[in-house]
């Protein structure tokens, strides 16, 4: 399991060149870095329907990001202010609060069972019944569109809003155009 | 974009769709289903626009058919669980013959959800990439 906290270890640096570099092309690349690792350590814990997943979606994202930073600006002027001591007070407030978070966390987790021993008894009824009840191979697809099927609409109907929205947003309709 | 660029994306992108339709097909036997093999099929058409530009394409004609594929790819769904209601008495049901384990043909109405969501998630994703990719409007006021 040591690579598991390598890569946990790389993702945070990764998370944190994100948000502090000023190069946004490098930015982008620093948060493709995060999602791939993500992906490595879905197939390391033997989950690859989301390490499929996580790789298609995170390839259409950064592409989308890299095509904004490449049509806008390259350079982040939002960091690298002076340091006031409003600044200050929210970093030290916030710090107050990630520790107590940290703590509360940690106290929560220790109650929790150790990994593969869940309290709940459904998924082994899952894995138990899901090729006689649903018969499909993937145990995966199973669940998501057998047992859980409801879910998955649910699921499809936020991705069904969204677009509605970005189109409704993004409309030509009551605009002008840039160029003749 | 490149000759290069252009040519590679010519040759790969039939590759790319036939993928995705793979990962939707076989969704209900290997890992993948229905979101993965959507969205990678949306990647093919958005290598398409990144390549050629969105000049290449007729943006209006294309947002109006991906709109509509999304549409059409809910109702399926929706009728899917319906159909199940209808004919078997359970929302979601999984009325269809199970058939042979690990066969394509099996698992009953597993299938035919995965291909619904895989038309869904791939248009609906590729229309909100044409919807951010050709905003060459600005506001009035």
């Amino acid at each position: 399991m040591i690579e598991l906290y390598l890569f946990l270890v790389f993702m945070t640096v990764a998370a944190f060149i994100a948000t502090e570099i000023k190069d946004l092309l490098a930015a982008v690349i620093s948060l493709g870095a995060v999602g791939f690792s993500v992906a490595i350590i879905f197939i390391l814990v033997q989950a690859p329907d989301l390490a499929i997943v996580q790789i298609v979606v995170e390839v259409v994202t950064i592409v989308i990001f890299v095509a904004v930073v490449f049509r806008t600006t390259h350079v982040d002027e939002t960091i690298g202010k002076k340091l006031t001591s409003s600044h200050v007070l929210s970093i030290v407030g916030f710090a107050f609060f990630a520790l107590l978070f940290f703590v509360a966390t940690v106290r929560a987790l220790q109650e929790l069972p150790a990994f593969g021993n869940a309290t709940m008894k459904v998924a082994s009824e899952y894995i138990r019944l899901g090729l006689s009840r649903a018969g499909g191979a993937n145990l995966v697809g199973d669940v998501i569109l057998d047992f859980r099927a409801l879910d998955t609409l649910g699921e499809a109907t936020v991705l069904f809003t969204s677009v509605i929205g970005v189109i409704a947003l993004m409309r030509s309709v009551g605009r002008k155009k840039l160029k003749a | 974009m490149s000759l290069i660029v252009k040519t590679v994306t010519t040759i790969m992108i039939g590759f790319i769709f036939i993928y995705g339709a793979y990962i939707i097909l076989h969704g209900h036997l290997t890992p993948g289903g229905g979101f993965a093999g959507g969205v990678i099929i949306a990647g093919a058409f958005i290598l398409k626009i990144l390549a050629f530009g969105s000049e290449a394409i007729d943006e209006k004609k294309s947002e109006m058919g991906s709109s509509i594929f999304e549409s059409v790819g809910a109702l399926l769904f929706i009728g899917v669980a319906i159909a199940g209601l209808v004919l078997a008495g359970t929302f979601f049901l999984n009325f269809l013959p199970k058939g042979i384990p690990l066969h394509l043909w099996s698992a009953g109405i597993i299938p035919f959800c995965n291909i619904a969501i895989g038309i869904k998630v791939g248009a609906g994703l590729f229309s909100i990439f044409l919807a951010l990719a050709a905003v060459k409007y600005v506001m009035t006021d």
